[in-house]
């Protein structure tokens, strides 16, 4: 265990009667990390929280907060707090109150408490709002008031579960922002559960992606998107074209991938240690092919093919190209540098699909 | 108002229902009218007007003493029943626990039981027992009565808010004790007056168990029935009817107004 490490889990497993919800996960997160936890529904992020929170008990292993262990540690002496996904703001107390719920033992004479609060408002944009009742305040102002009534405990972690999914696509946009600017201000560890990769990938400084109760990898957002670890990882954070393959050489810092519908694929730059004759997907992000309507010839990483449907999304189109010897047809999206893109979307013409050395990674398949 | 409605159709539900009301309300109605009747017999045409039967009514000690042992019994089990049911609707809406199904199921039984049988099952059970009949054994079995009527109000309230409220009080640094008393019971308090409204008056105007289990010591309703066998004490009954109709109605009012009013809160609770 490192020493910087705020939260530490160690071999944590968490069954619910027959059912596995965290497989013997073993991580840690660093002091004053933004840190999120992504994975579909049920992959057992929010169970993971809940067990930082102290309202899951693991079946095994140890969570270890500031070096302190937590599993003989009810969930209202931990050093933490929560911002719940439908914020739980309490509908019998005005704005100040709920600010005010966990402040009662803190000791501070009524002044304090109230300069703490004018603070907690300031710091969430909501100064004046203190009289107001829970039904009072929209969905963005709620998600506002349970972070102060969270942060007003200065807590060493602030636990979010999915808390910007109930608000409209615009709001939750400026609220990634500001959530993202808060963290940065106070500085305080941030574990985030969601399971929207773009809001992952916008807020997080480090990524645990999540599948089925265990912990796929964990990288940067950049990491995680330009070289995945994994076929899964790559396939749920944006979209890959994936291709079969076989090492057949190896070269100096690249890898010769030989593959059926790309022909010869040169491969830099690869993580894992990779073997000639070893099995791999060779996989290519859609925005990452170039189409060209004019053959650029043998030796430049470049496939031919036929258009098919495209799509047309405002700021970029995607287009849907048949390659021979492949059934399902290769994903390409462009960015709509030009407001007329139209003589793009002409289904059936041939087509010629280009790629950078750089733009290929190869993951392992079994 | 729904302009497109056919006249003929919103005035046939407006006939129905002031048949409906009439029909209600009527019969009710003769209550506080004969009660200023000046004469023994409860027929038209009226004599006039005196308030010589609520003299009587006051001036009636064995009346008075069964409306005093109704309002005890009906405040203990009220209070006690809703106690109970509280405490069961915590543990059905909060707890994953085996059986639960059958323990809801059991304690709901007396819902759908005819007071009857309840009544001559008790009977017959306090008898092998040898406990005598009194005012707590009427007790007894209004909480029998009323407990299921308690939980079924409070569960609705408990499954009405969100469970992560009680969490966030957790959260917060409270202990479980102090985050029902700073979380729950604020939120659920709609539904404790709710149900301690409903119980009381259960209990208040309940006559068969109250008839079955009870020895010198009489309940109102049970007293009310004995005296109408004497006509001399009947307008008296009409007046204690009428004020008791009249109480009745104010509680009921309030308390459906509370109910509505924690309905309102919860709906903008959400998000």
């Amino acid at each position: 265990m490192n020493h910087d490490a705020i939260i530490s889990f160690q071999g944590v497993s968490k069954h619910f009667g027959s059912v596995k919800a965290i497989e013997n996960a073993s991580f840690d997160i660093q002091r004053g990390e933004f840190f999120s936890l992504l994975g579909p529904s049920g992959c057992g992020k929010t169970t993971l929280l809940r067990m930082v929170a102290g309202f899951e008990i693991p079946n095994a292993g140890e969570i270890v907060i500031d070096g302190q262990p937590m599993s003989a540690i009810p969930p209202n002496h931990r050093p933490v707090n929560m911002v719940f996904q439908n914020y739980a703001i309490f509908p019998h107390l005005d704005v100040r109150n709920n600010i005010a719920f966990g402040m009662r033992k803190a000791g501070l004479t009524r002044a304090e408490l109230d300069k703490r609060i004018d603070e907690a408002l300031e710091l969430i944009k909501l100064p004046g709002y203190g009289k107001r009742g829970a039904d009072e305040l929209s969905g963005g102002q709620r998600q506002r008031v349970a972070l102060a009534r969270a942060l007003i405990k200065q807590p060493k972690v602030l636990l979010l579960d999915e808390p910007l999914g109930a608000l409209d696509k615009k709001l939750r946009e400026q609220m990634q922002i500001e959530l993202r600017q808060l963290q940065q201000q106070i500085g305080i560890t941030f574990l985030f559960v969601t399971h929207d990769q773009e809001e992952a990938l916008t807020l997080s400084d480090r990524i645990a992606v999540m599948s089925e109760g265990e912990v796929m990898e964990i990288a940067s957002p950049g990491q995680l998107y330009e070289s995945p670890g994994s076929r899964f990882v790559a396939d749920f954070i944006g979209s890959m074209n994936f291709f079969e393959g076989e090492i057949t050489s190896l070269a100096d810092s690249a890898v010769i991938v030989q593959t059926p519908v790309l022909g010869d694929v040169e491969v830099t730059g690869s993580d894992t240690a990779m073997a000639p004759g070893q099995k791999v997907w060779v996989a290519i992000r859609p925005e990452k092919m170039q189409p060209v309507f004019s053959d650029p010839g043998a030796g430049n990483n470049s496939v031919a093919g036929t258009m098919g449907p495209s799509a047309y999304l405002g700021d970029r189109s995607h287009f849907y190209v048949h390659l021979p010897q492949r059934e399902e047809p290769v994903l390409v999206a462009l960015q709509n540098l030009e407001r007329s893109m139209s003589h793009l979307h002409k289904p059936n013409q041939p087509v010629w699909l280009q790629w950078t050395d750089d733009a290929v990674v190869a993951l392992p398949r079994d | 108002m729904n302009t497109d409605r056919p006249w003929w159709r919103l005035d046939g539900f407006y006939i129905y229902a002031v048949l409906y009301l009439t029909f209600i309300y009527l019969p009710v109605l003769f209550l506080p009218l004969f009660s200023f009747n000046d004469s023994k017999y409860i027929a038209f045409p009226l004599k006039g007007f005196t308030l010589k039967w609520y003299e009587a009514m006051i001036n009636n000690p064995p009346m008075l003493s069964a409306l005093m042992n109704s309002l005890k019994i009906g405040l203990a089990v009220a209070i006690l029943s809703t106690i109970f049911g509280l405490l069961a609707a915590k543990a059905v809406t909060r707890y994953r626990m085996p059986g639960r199904g059958p323990v809801v199921g059991f304690i709901m039984i007396p819902l759908v039981i005819p007071e009857i049988i309840l009544g001559i099952s008790l009977l017959i059970l306090l008898n092998l027992a040898d406990i005598p009949l009194s005012l707590w054994t009427v007790g007894f079995a209004h909480l029998l009565l009323c407990v299921p009527f308690s939980m079924l109000v409070l569960v609705s309230r408990m499954e009405g808010f969100d469970k992560s409220m009680e969490e966030a009080g957790l959260d917060l640094g409270e202990t479980a004790w102090m985050t029902f008393w700073r979380v729950t019971f604020p939120i659920v308090l709609p539904g404790i007056i709710a149900s301690l409204l409903l119980t009381f008056t259960i209990s208040f105007d309940e006559f068969v168990l109250a008839f079955f289990l009870s020895s010198i010591d009489q309940t109102l309703p049970v007293y009310i029935w004995s005296s109408l066998r004497f006509p001399s004490k009947l307008p008296s009954t009409l007046a204690l009817g009428a004020a008791i109709f009249m109480v009745s109605f104010i509680v009921v009012t309030f308390a459906e107004w509370i109910r509505r009013r924690g309905v309102r809160l919860d709906s903008t609770s959400g998000i």
